[in-house]
Order: structure tokens, then C-alpha cells, then sequence
């Protein structure tokens, strides 16, 4: 059945439909009606809400509700984002499981509150201390959230990581029809490392101390492998014309369905372009861009995004030098019109 | 019956330095629930600091939490699995600086579990800087000049902040600077645990310990800074028992 539903409440319903028992939060715009959805729903379902006294708080609720085993959501957009950053960084060093929504405003600082995607780095770069890496899904439509929502619990338990939704305020606050999988069964996995103060077993502990050298290296390099694994697995893209493309623009999320229609319009016109959308921003999926930079016909790529150029450098190591990237973006809460990226485009035709 | 080592104890040496009062703390734990939890399920969450290898010396189940954040976690915990007894074992840097915030809020909300909040009145584990604990005139590595009330302000009194507070079912503060007052903090850890899964909400019991190595004394010598220095700003007693209408 089709419904039509705001992108945060979308997000929401498809965690309780993935399992989610325990969210814990902190209202902050763009992102508010995912956590308004979940008191209203969550407590009722015999799950846990809890509003939180801050984003700190909450990150840490999320940590010892995890290490019991449960499955847990936090949301939060930009400046809450970066409060959560100790308890990420946490969460990944003791190996746990935790779906986190960002729905990204524009910064830094306080910013603004409108649509941007001034995280990116933020979210692919690990953020917290330490070398760790958090699974990020970036949605380009309500209908992709609620399905990534679902595929990031799974993968969050799969790998024992968190995996992070980064949206944009228009994601969030827009209303589109989305079809929810009634077929859709969250996966059962077993959790013999989860904390449940059962003892007549040998005890359990969650925990990211490692204070002999050696052993967090060896922690470090454990990890290391884990995400090595990730990125052979999980890496998702959407090509969109690209075969035969001369141009390859590379975008992500929202921004990458203006870019598409600017695509669409470009290929009206003779413009032999495609479009090349990490679905996956972190693992990134370089094999694919690297493969079009090795094709002769490509002559060059625009990077397009809500912000200063965060993926910029993504996308120039994906392609090795071999092709000029150039970048067009906007920031500050601006988003990129169809007819900007073409007049960008001509520019470059010039 | 002779004395021996609680069932909860592990056999592992602990790592405090000779004379701390963390062993003492961890024992009168122990011993609490030997005698009335033996077929409980126990959650610890253990903080940063000085008692960060806590999960260690005891065998039963642990969450270490980041600094300060042992009683967010520990609501995650208790949220979870709500019929565990369940009790985060914190300093005072980590309970009254850094995790203020965390364990008003668990206080307020009534959260089900129990901290137990070890104060002596240093950061010990990072090289005996000021806390928010250190009292009026004492030197720190940080306070090199003896903390002045006009400079950095005057010590912290979590307990008597949280009494008023509904959500907030016991709180006591006790100390271990002799055999009398250990019986009492066993008393208080006991009163807590019972309230706790009686689900009457938060409770908290700070227990005044020592610092030998920080305070550059000898651990009697520590003992004694208790009862003579620390106990002029610290009262100690049952400040709140909901359930004897205190």
C-alpha cells in the first residue's frame, strides 16, 4: 500500500518495522518528527523511548542499550551530530551495533536549518577519535530511507558497527509516497557478546580499553580487517546514464536528484552525460569512479553537493589523477537549481 | 565461619595503589550481593578513572561506559534489561564534573539503578589535578595554592543537590575511614539495592574514600585527613529512603 509520509516519519516507521526497541534522542530541527514519531509509537509497542537531556546523554543511553543486546536508533542533525561524536566513537571501539540519523542543516556552528550537506566529512571520516569507520547510506528519496533504515540494522548487527542515515532537511521534511515491504523480516542474529547480567555463564563485558599497546593494536588492526570486509561488501552506487557518458557528474542524497534532472535536460540537448550517485558514501565506492576515469570517451567529471566540496576529495582519489574533476556546489542552506548545473556544465564545454 | 573472599570476587589482584579505598568499596559490593542477589541478574557500569578496570575484579557482567557518561549508559542498561539489579560505580571527577548533567537527569527521570559514587575529592588517576570535590584550602597538583572559594569556587555537594528531586528514591553519603563507618556504607549499598528493586528509582549512595598516593600520605595517615579535614565539609548520613519516609 502507498502512503504518504514526511521523510523523518518515514525513517521512524521503517525502524520499528526493522525491529528498533530502544531510540533514545534529543529534539533538534530538521530531524524533530522522527523522535515525536517515536514517542508516540515506540513506548505504546512495549519498546524504549527516552528523550534525552542531551545528545550526549542520549549517544551514551544508546551505548548501554546496545550493549544489552537491543536494537537501537538515535537521531540527530549537524550540531548534535558532532555532541554524539565521543559516544560514535565509543560505540565503535567496543564493537556495537547502533542506527544513527543524521539529518544534515547547514554549519558550522549553529548554521541554519535548512537543507545541506555540510556533514559529509564529518560522517566518512570517522568524526570521533581514533581509527575507526561508521557505514553511511545517503538516501535520495523517502522511499531509499526507509529501505536503507531497514538494510542498516541488519548491517549495524552483521558487522557489530554503527551504521549512520545522513539525510539532508529536505529528506527529512518533505512528503513523498513511499511502499513499505510487508514481506520485509528483520534478520536474527545471534548476540553472544551482549551484556545481560545473566550468571550462570561466563561473565560479559562491553568495553573499547585497550591499554597494553600491542592489544589495542591489535584491536586497531581487527577493526581494520572488519572494515576492509565492509568495503568489499557493501559498497552501493547508482549509475544513471553513464555508459556512454562523456561528462560523468558525481553527486550524493537530495542533491543528486536535481542533478539527475539536469542530466535528464542535458541529454535533451545532444550532451552525452551521466550521472554517477554513491548510495554508500563511506564504504565509497571507488572502483566504480576509478573504472569510468580509465574509459577514453570520459573527457571529465563535475563533482556537485550542498556544500564546499566535502566529497571533492573522495571523488579525485577515486579517479587517480587520471581525469580533471571540477566542482560546483552550494552552501549555507542553498540548494543547486537544474538550470545552475547546466549553465556550470556549459561553462566547462566552452 | 571464617573471613574469606566473596563469591562475586574474582581472583584477580587489583591494581589500586596500597591503602586506596576502592578495595574497601568493591569488597562491601561483593559481600551485599553474595548475601541477598546470588541468583540476580547484575549489570555493573563501570566509568574512567581510577576504578575504570572494575569489570575485572568482579564476575559478573559489566558495560564500561566513556567519562562521565556511566549513568546515561547505565539507563540504557536498566531500560533494557529491567529486572537486573544494576549499579554504576563512578568518581567524583566522573560523577560531579564531567557526568553532572548524566546523573541529574538519571535522578530526575528516576531511573531504576543504583550509583554508587566514590568521592576523594581528586582526579586521582590522572595525577591528583582538583575536582569539583576538593575542598576549600586544599592543595592539588592543580590548585597548587590550595583551592580558594574566590578563585575556583567552592566544593560540590551532589547529594544534598539531588535530595529534592522526585525521581530520586535514597541517597546517603558514608565513608570507609574506619571499621564503623564501613559497616555503614555496607548498610547503605544494601538499603539502595533493596529500594532499587522494589523499583522505587534512583538512588545514590557517596562514599568518602581516601587517596594516599595523591594526598601524599600515608594510608592511615588518609584515614585520619578523613575524620579530621574532609568530614568538616561533608556530612555524612541517610539524607533521603523513600521508603522510610526520609
Amino acid at each position: 500500500m502507498k502512503i504518504l509520509m514526511k521523510g523523518n516519519e518515514a525513517i521512524a516507521e521503517a525502524a520499528l518495522r526493522a525491529g528498533c526497541e530502544c531510540f533514545f534522542g534529543y529534539p533538534i530541527t530538521p530531524q524533530t518528527e522522527l523522535l515525536q514519531y517515536m514517542a508516540k509509537k515506540l513506548l505504546k509497542s512495549g519498546g524504549v523511548f527516552i528523550q534525552a537531556e542531551s545528545e550526549v546523554g542520549a549517544i551514551n543511553m544508546a551505548y548501554g542499550a546496545s550493549s544489552c543486546g537491543k536494537r537501537v536508533m538515535t537521531s540527530s542533525s549537524g550540531p548534535g551530530i558532532s555532541l554524539k561524536q565521543e559516544g560514535i566513537s565509543y560505540l565503535a571501539g567496543a564493537e556495537l551495533p547502533c542506527v544513527i540519523v543524521n539529518i544534515m542543516r547547514g554549519g558550522p556552528g549553529l548554521g541554519n536549518i535548512n537543507a545541506a550537506q555540510s556533514d559529509y566529512l564529518q560522517a566518512t571520516k570517522g568524526g570521533g577519535h581514533g581509527d575507526y569507520k561508521v557505514i553511511v547510506f545517503a538516501p535520495s528519496s523517502v522511499q531509499e530511507a526507509v529501505e536503507l533504515t531497514m538494510k542498516a540494522f541488519d548491517l549495524a548487527d552483521k558487522y557489530r558497527n554503527p551504521v549512520m542515515i545522513l539525510g539532508d532537511g529536505m529528506l527529512g521534511q518533505m512528503m513523498e509516497v513511499v511502499e513499505f515491504d510487508d514481506s520485509y523480516q528483520p534478520q536474527k542474529v545471534e548476540k553472544p557478546w551482549a551484556v545481560t547480567g545473566d550468571r550462570k555463564r561466563e561473565k560479559r563485558v562491553t568495553n573499547s580499553l585497550y591499554i597494553v599497546p600491542e592489544e589495542l593494536e591489535k584491536h586497531n588492526l581487527k577493526l581494520r580487517e572488519k572494515y576492509k570486509k565492509i568495503k568489499e561488501n557493501e559498497v552501493m552506487v547508482e549509475e544513471y546514464l553513464a555508459d556512454d557518458a562523456r561528462v560523468i557528474f558525481v553527486s550524493f542524497g537530495m542533491c543528486a536528484r536535481i542533478v539527475k534532472s539536469a542530466v535528464n535536460r542535458l541529454r535533451q540537448g545532444g550532451e552525452k552525460v551521466g550521472l554517477v550517485r554513491p548510495i554508500t558514501l563511506w564504504p565509497f565506492p571507488e572502483n566504480e569512479l576509478k573504472s569510468y576515469a580509465s574509459k577514453e570517451e570520459v573527457e571529465f567529471f563535475i563533482d556537485i553537493e550542498m556544500n564546499l566540496g566535502q566529497m571533492l576529495e573522495d571523488v579525485k582519489l577515486s579517479v587517480e589523477g587520471k581525469k580533471t574533476v571540477h566542482f560546483y556546489g552550494r552552501t549555507g542552506g542553498m540548494v543547486p537549481t537544474i538550470q545552475e548545473i547546466m549553465d556550470f556544465y556549459y561553462s566547462l564545454k566552452k | 565461619m571464617g573471613f574469606k573472599r566473596p563469591e562475586c570476587l574474582t581472583k584477580e589482584s587489583m591494581h589500586y595503589c596500597p591503602g586506596c579505598g576502592h578495595g574497601i568499596i568493591h569488597r562491601l559490593i561483593a559481600e551485599v550481593i553474595d548475601e541477598d542477589y546470588k541468583e540476580n541478574k547484575i549489570i555493573g557500569v563501570a566509568p574512567v578513572g581510577c576504578a575504570v578496570f572494575i569489570y575485572d575484579y568482579f564476575n559478573f557482567d559489566f558495560v564500561a561506559a566513556a567519562h562521565g557518561r556511566a549513568t546515561a549508559a547505565a539507563t540504557g542498561v536498566k531500560r533494557s534489561i529491567p529486572d537486573a539489579l544494576v549499579f554504576s560505580y563512578q568518581g567524583d571527577g566522573d560523577i560531579a564534573a564531567i557526568g553532572t548533567s548524566e546523573v541529574i537527569h538519571a535522578a530526575t527521570r528516576g531511573e531504576n539503578f543504583t550509583a554508587i559514587f566514590v568521592n576523594n575529592g581528586v582526579y586521582a588517576m590522572t595525577g591528583g589535578q582538583m575536582a569539583p570535590t576538593t575542598i576549600p584550602g586544599q592543595v592539588t597538583v592543580s590548585s597548587p595554592y590550595g583551592r580558594d572559594p574566590k578563585v575556583q569556587g567552592y566544593h560540590i555537594k551532589l547529594c544534598e543537590m539531588l535530595v529534592p528531586l522526585d525521581g530520586v528514591a535514597f541517597v546517603a553519603r558514608t565513608s570507609i575511614h574506619n571499621l564503623k563507618n564501613i559497616e555503614f556504607t555496607k548498610k547503605a549499598i544494601k538499603r539502595a539495592f533493596e529500594l532499587q528493586m522494589n523499583n522505587e528509582g534512583f538512588s545514590i549512595i557517596e562514599v568518602l574514600s581516601n587517596c594516599p598516593t595523591n594526598w601524599g600520605l600515608s594510608p592511615c595517615e588518609s584515614m585520619k585527613r578523613i575524620e579530621n579535614e574532609v568530614l568538616k565539609y561533608y556530612s555524612l548520613g541517610i539524607f533521603k529512603d523513600k521508603g522510610r519516609g526520609i
